[in-house]
This record gives C-alpha cells, structure tokens and sequence, in this order.
C-alpha cells in the first residue's frame, strides 16, 4: 500500500512538472503582454523597466528555470496586474470559496445521487423508479448554466426564497450547489440503479437473504456497498467536472471563487495568476484522484490486494 | 421416525410477460429427522424452485405460491409473513448454494458473514459469535481459523469458500439444511472431501439434509432416499437402494442409464435421454415425460398416472405400474 502510495505520489510531481512546462510556452506563445492591453500606450522605457521588474526581458528558458525554482517552494510569485496581492494570497481568498462550492456539490450529488438510484433500483418500474429516473433525465441532459438560471428565476426570483447571488452566508451556496450538484447527481443515480440491479441478482444477496437478516441489512450492507463501486470510480473525474463547471456557476451567482481569477487572469495575459492557478488546480485534481483510487481500495478488497501484489 | 418437513401437494409459478409459468406441478414429499433425502432430476425440472421455495426465497412477485403447503416443525410456511420467515432462516433452515465463487460477499470479510445471522438469531455478542464462527470452521477443516475469518472471500479458494459456505449455513445448528447442488462447481477431488465433510456435520449435529443434485454418483453415496423429478412433478421416491436396485419408472432407468461406468467397454456408446424436457409455459395433461418415453402408451399422453406404492417407501408414478400394461414394464432396459 505504502508503496502503491509513493508510486502514484512520483507520478503526480511528474504529471505536475509536465502541465507547468505546456502552460508556460502556450501561454508565452500567445501574443501580447500583460502591459500592453492596457488602451493607453506605455512609453518605452517605463515597459523596460517593467519587464526587467518581473524578469520579461530574460529569455524564456531563464524565465522557465526561475518559475520551476520558485514553484518547488510553492511560491507562485507576484500578479502582474494587481499590487497589493501575490498570486498565493489570491488562491488563499479564492480557493476557500470553491472548495466550499464544490465539496457542498459533490456531497449532494453523493448523498441524493446514490441514494434516488438505489431507490428506483429497488422498486424497478414502480412510480419511484419513473420518478427518479425523470429526475436524472433532466439532471444529464440540463447544463449547469442552464439549471442555475432556471433556479435563480424559480426559487430566488419568483418566490424569493433564496438570495439570487452574492456570497458570505450560508443561505447563498444552497443554488450553486444544487446547480453545480444537479448533473452528477443524475449520472451517480443513472450509475447506482443499474449496478444496483445486477448486484440484486447476484447470489450472495440470496446467501444474505437465506442467513434471515431484515431486508434493510441485505440491502444496506450487502447490496449498497457492492452497488456503489463503479460511483466511487467515477468519483475522480466528477470531482475535476465540478471544479471546472464552478467556474461558469461561479459567474452566474456572482462568487468571487478561483474561478473569477481564472478567466480574468486569461483575459489580462497575467502570466503568474495564469500559471499560479492552473497549476494548482492541477496539484488539487491529482490529489483528488488519488485520494479516490485510496478511497477504492479501502472499499473493494480485492483491488488493495492486487495493487499490493504489483 | 419423526417428520420435520412435509410438503404437500405444492405447486409455485412464475408470473412473466407471455403467462404463467408452472415451474412446480403439485408435488408432496417429506423429510424426516436426522435424514438426507436427494432432489434429483434434469436442469430446468424444478428442483431449486421446490428448494428455494421452502424458505420463501423466491422473488414474489414474479414467483407466487399456487396452492399447496409447506409443514415444517407443524407451521404452514406458505402462510408465514416475511417477518417470521426471517426468524425461520438461517436459524431453522439454512442453504447452501451450488456456487461457493459467487456466493459470498466479496466485500464483507468471512468471519462478518458468518456470524452475521447468529448474532441475530441468538442474541449473542460479536466476541462470542466470533468464537463460535472459529469453532465453526475448525469444524469444516479450514486451517488457522483465526486469520481465516479476517480475510475476504478472493483469498479464499473454491473448496475453502464451500467449507466456509457450510460453516455459513450450519453455525446456528439448523434442524435443516438445503444444499442446492453443493458440488457441482467444484472439482472432483474437493466434491469428495465436501460431501464427507456435509456428512460428518450431520453426524454430529442431527441435521436433515435435502440434497438436490443431478449427481447420481453423490446421490448414492450420501442420502437415504431418492426423490425423481421430472416437469415440476415427482415421478418416482424409495429409498437409495429401491431407486438404484429396482428403479420403476422408465425415466429414473433413463437417468440411470445415462451415468458413465467404470466398467463399461469403450465401444458402448454413454446413454443419452433424447429430446428436451416440457415447456413449463404451457405443462402437458398427461405424463411430462410422454414424448422422450420409449414406453409411451397412449394413455400417457393426456393423462398424469396416480401413484403406485411397489413397497412401503418406494412409489412411481406411471401408467406402466396398471394392471392392464402388465408385460410392458418387465425386461426392459434396468
């Protein structure tokens, strides 16, 4: 297991140095700089004395030696555009703001998901089953814009339940989790009905049933837990769609999350907050990914078993 | 000698999208204390349906209990609710599945699977459980029990998983024990130290066994008497040595026909019984067995024969046994 860990974790650092070295030249390759979209031109000398400040004038294999050094000590350098804060302090306000989104997303979407799945599993075409499969129709095949502006018009606008944006109390993550939940939600409910069923048919469930445990037992520590093993696999990807589908929620509801930096850092050519941002949301989905395949084999013995063997 | 079980006159039929399907036809047997008693026929005939249905194990709906009754101990289980059957499995009747690969949780470790129902049934302690499933598998012969029962069943192999399956079944000491096929997913070598292994416990423990199997080969080693079924009916019961020395019915001469021998010479062609069994979707009037019969008679095919008793414990059921066929039945293939 140790070893399994380390591999993977050497692994990472290389997948990590790779992204750097691919966003750097892309992002160098763009034309323009981050002093020259400004509309009024800059006198000569004071772009000098600017790109000399930030290391510009340097060339580009000294520029990507600098970066390497400075990322090995998580140091991320300064923004180009903004002067009162550095790249690390602007991950520091966003991050917590998406993660808080996110983690909210993916517990709603582990929670109900599963849960709407087993149920229609359980009760194959009954009412519960239609109703949550219509459920999970809608939730695959809505995009999360979508499914966030039906929900600002419905339950904020309308009814004024809700706030329709903004940030800072609890009751103004419930829409954008909901909305960025919505879309795993449906595929987990779509994935835990179908393996729920196949695990129903298998024959230690009649072994459960023959042991005489009530129907919750077989169900819940039998059934459930072989039945949600492909969700759990999936759980890596879902993860990174859901930091990436919080950047346009993070938009509509007017979040101020790492998301906002991100395509405003873009726009900017702020070549640190580009690097600084891509490069961490690299390190967060690694550790995610990782994080699950552990996940994967504290539930599934037989994988733990296997990798161990390697 | 006492009765434990007796069913009576069951018949169980699945309710599917083109009808129903009459997967057992009325058949009564009994099971006494102590005893083991084969379910033997083809694939398909009903056998497990009759099994399964003995401990309401059947998915209801599509399956559905047609009329009939199950007495075990005295109590009709057909008319138990799902509540006291629990209270019924895995304490007073245990199974045992035909495939030790598929039939334990591969998720669970062993030593949860087995106390799993114990703790329920005897109210008992997760320590106490626990020494009990030791005890258990010291019984089956599965070496280091205490490492064993922390372990998941893909560490185990096919023989130890069925020893772990029996330990499964019997470590609340069931008055009966329904063993579906209990070797045939293993190889020859293990199916012989199982089957001791069943028989042992039995010796120990008092336990009925209901043995179903195609195995004659098992049959004749292990139970006291022979069930043959045939289309969800029950064509002909005796005891091991009327069944094997004097079967009556042309399709338990068939089926014993159809075993290998050691003896036979290699130019003898191994048995086969021709055509395939009766579509249970729409069962025949007559004798299910009428049209692959050699001996078919024209009353066979619209009418079901009675029950001809040839001793006390052995009848078959087949128009052969009446008076006016007299000469058929006799020197024809045994």
């Amino acid at each position: 297991m140790t070893k399994y860990i380390l591999k993977r974790f050497t692994m990472a650092i290389v997948t990590i140095w790779a992204i750097i070295t691919i966003t750097f030249f892309l992002m160098h390759s763009v034309p323009g700089n981050p002093f020259a979209t400004e509309s009024r031109k800059i006198p000569e000398n004071i772009m000098e004395n600017l790109m000399k400040k930030y290391g510009l004038d340097k060339p580009k294999s000294e520029q990507y030696m600098m970066y390497l050094k400075n990322i090995a000590r998580f140091d991320f350098g300064e923004s180009m555009k903004s002067n009162t804060e550095t790249v690390n302090e602007m991950i520091a306000r966003g991050f917590p703001v998406s993660a808080h989104l996110g983690v909210q997303a993916i517990l709603i979407a582990l929670i109900l998901g599963p849960a709407l799945g087993a149920i229609a599993a359980l009760y194959q075409n009954k009412t519960p089953d239609y109703i949550s499969m219509i459920i999970s129709i809608i939730g695959v095949s809505v995009p999360s814009f979508v499914m966030g502006s039906f929900l600002i018009q419905f339950v904020a606008r309308n009814v004024d339940w809700l706030p329709i944006g903004g940030w800072g109390e609890f009751r103004h993550t419930i829409l954008p989790s909901f909305a960025l939940a919505m879309m795993p939600l449906a595929q987990f409910a779509r994935l835990m009905r179908s393996s729920m069923l196949e695990v129903l048919n298998q024959d230690y469930i009649k072994t459960a049933k023959s042991k005489g445990i009530t129907r919750t037992a077989v169900i819940m520590k039998h059934a459930v837990r072989n039945a949600i093993l492909p969700i759990v696999s999936m759980l890596g990807t879902t993860i990174s769609n859901l930091v990436a589908g919080s950047f346009v929620i993070e938009k509509i509801f007017g979040i101020p999350g790492l998301g906002m930096f991100f395509t405003t850092s873009v726009f900017n050519r702020d070549y640190t907050l580009i690097m600084g941002v891509t490069v961490f949301y690299a390190m967060v989905l690694i550790t995610m990914m990782l994080l699950v395949d552990i996940a994967y084999m504290l539930i599934d013995p037989r994988i733990r078993l296997t990798k161990e063997g390697r | 000698m006492e009765k434990l079980l007796e069913v009576k006159d069951l018949a169980v039929s699945f309710q599917t999208f083109f009808g129903e399907v009459e997967a057992v036809r009325g058949v009564s047997f009994h099971v006494n204390k102590g005893e083991t008693v084969a379910l033997v026929g083809e694939s398909g005939c009903g056998k497990s349906v009759t099994a399964s249905s003995i401990m309401q194990l059947l998915p209801m709906p599509p399956a559905f209990y047609k009329r009939g009754q199950i007495l075990f101990e005295g109590e009709d289980i057909v008319q138990k609710s799902e509540k006291e059957m629990q209270k019924i499995r895995g304490n007073k009747i245990s199974m045992i599945f035909q495939d030790p690969m598929t039939s334990l949780n591969p998720t669970m470790r062993i030593g949860n699977q087995i106390v799993e129902g114990l703790i329920k049934h005897q109210k008992l302690s997760k320590t106490e459980a626990e020494k009990k499933a030791i005890e258990m598998l010291n019984l089956v012969s599965v070496p280091q029990p205490e490492k064993r029962i922390r372990q998941y069943p893909h560490e185990f192999s096919g023989g130890m998983r069925q020893r772990a399956m029996i330990a499964l079944a019997m470590v609340s000491n069931p008055e009966l024990l329904i063993a579906d096929e209990p070797t045939t997913a293993l190889d020859v070598t293990v199916q012989a130290q199982i089957l001791d292994l069943m028989k042992q416990i039995q010796d120990k423990l008092g336990t009925s066994i209901i043995l179903i199997t195609h195995d004659l080969g098992v049959v004749a080693d292990m139970c006291d008497r022979v069930i043959v079924m045939y289309g969800g009916q029950l064509m002909e019961e005796g005891t091991v040595y009327e069944i094997f020395k004097n079967p009556k019915h042309p399709y338990t001469r068939k089926l014993l026909g159809s075993v290998p021998r050691l003896d036979m010479s290699r130019s003898e062609m191994l048995h086969s019984i021709e055509g395939t069994p009766p579509d249970l979707y729409k069962p025949p009037k007559g004798c299910p067995f009428y049209d692959r019969c050699d001996e078919a008679m024209i009353i066979c095919k619209d009418h079901m024969p009675q029950r001809d008793y040839h001793t006390d414990t052995h009848y078959s059921c087949c128009w052969l046994n009446h008076p006016m066929a007299k000469g058929v039945a006799e020197g024809s293939e045994a």
